[in-house]
């Protein structure tokens, strides 16, 4: 990653397009979360859905697979540059997350995420708080997922 | 068949500790990240004494799903639910390592009729994940809805 001092506010990068098939929506619900309709499409179409929906964690690990390999690009471009790459801390947590729509088996989601502000750290010298506001959109262009995340990220040596 | 879990058997203020449990193994750890979350400190045991986390520890996303699988496994699937809008707040308060074994303890916040939906109610949970120390590993607030037995009955009479 970028040192902290160079991560730039407001810019909302395109991390990532997934189509949602039946398949791995089933899978992942047969581990995670077994509510009827996450799992079984027949039952699901009577449900008050109308139809199989992704469980909405399923919805979430597929965003950060995105963002994990977007954080992991940026490292990878500036090592071939030959530039000093940030180490990334642990995140605390997130805020406001919403599932606003059901994503259905067959819904394009596009993710995107946007710096929305930053801060050192006073707690935790060398570091800062980076906040991220993720969003999911499907193929109608509705809000699916969205959230306010939170990663600490490498200051610059001084 | 297993008693179901309405609205009305989700009263504000009660705490309920569930007895499923969730053991965490090392191959899953790196599995789910391998899908969802490649960053290096979720792949390796070596990759995690190295970064700030001391070791292999499982993704918070990880550890968001296997809380769903322990509401799931608490409540949810025999609950007659219509999912959750969302979270208010969720802090990953330490890592879920391999060899734990997770457990989950509810609190309802507050429980109400929506005006909007007669015969669905919405109810604020915290949830707290614990590990076998009995140390919190996850605690987030955020809400699910819940049909009232009365309306849930109407549609099965229907």
């Amino acid at each position: 990653m970028h040192y902290f001092e160079d991560i730039t506010v407001g810019e909302p990068a395109e991390i990532g397009t997934h189509t949602f098939t039946e398949d791995e929506m089933i899978r992942f619900a047969e581990k995670y979360d077994r509510q009827d309709y996450h799992l079984d499409p027949e039952a699901a179409k009577t449900g008050p859905f109308g139809g199989l929906i992704a469980s909405g964690w399923y919805t979430g690990a597929v965003f950060q697979g995105f963002f994990a390999r977007h954080l992991l690009k940026i490292a990878d471009d500036l090592r071939r540059a030959g530039r000093p790459v940030a180490r990334l801390g642990p995140s605390p947590g997130f805020t406001d997350l919403k599932w606003p729509r059901p994503v259905f088996a067959g819904d394009t989601v596009s993710f995107r995420t946007t710096v929305e502000k930053k801060r050192p750290l006073a707690t935790r010298p060398g570091w800062g708080a980076v906040h991220f506001h993720n969003e999911g959109f499907n193929q109608k262009g509705e809000l699916v997922y969205a959230f306010h995340g939170v990663t600490f990220i490498e200051r610059r040596p001084a | 068949m297993e008693q179901r879990i309405y609205f009305d058997d989700l009263p504000a203020g009660e705490t309920v500790r569930f007895p499923a449990s969730y053991p965490v193994s090392a191959e899953e750890i790196v599995e789910f990240a391998s899908a969802y979350d490649p960053q290096p400190m979720h792949l390796s045991e070596e990759a995690g004494k190295a970064s700030i986390l001391g070791g292999l520890a499982a993704s918070g996303w990880h550890a968001c799903a296997m809380a769903m699988r322990l509401m799931s496994d608490g409540y949810i699937d025999r609950a007659v639910a219509m999912g959750s809008p969302g979270l208010d707040e969720l802090k990953w308060l330490k890592p879920v390592r391999p060899g734990d074994t997770l457990y989950m303890e509810r609190t309802c916040l507050e429980a109400r009729l929506l005006r909007s939906k007669p015969g669905v109610g919405v109810c604020k949970f915290r949830w707290v994940v614990y590990n076998q120390a009995d140390e919190p590993v996850v605690d987030m607030v955020g809400a699910q809805m819940f049909f009232t037995r009365e309306q849930a009955q109407a549609g099965e009479r229907a």
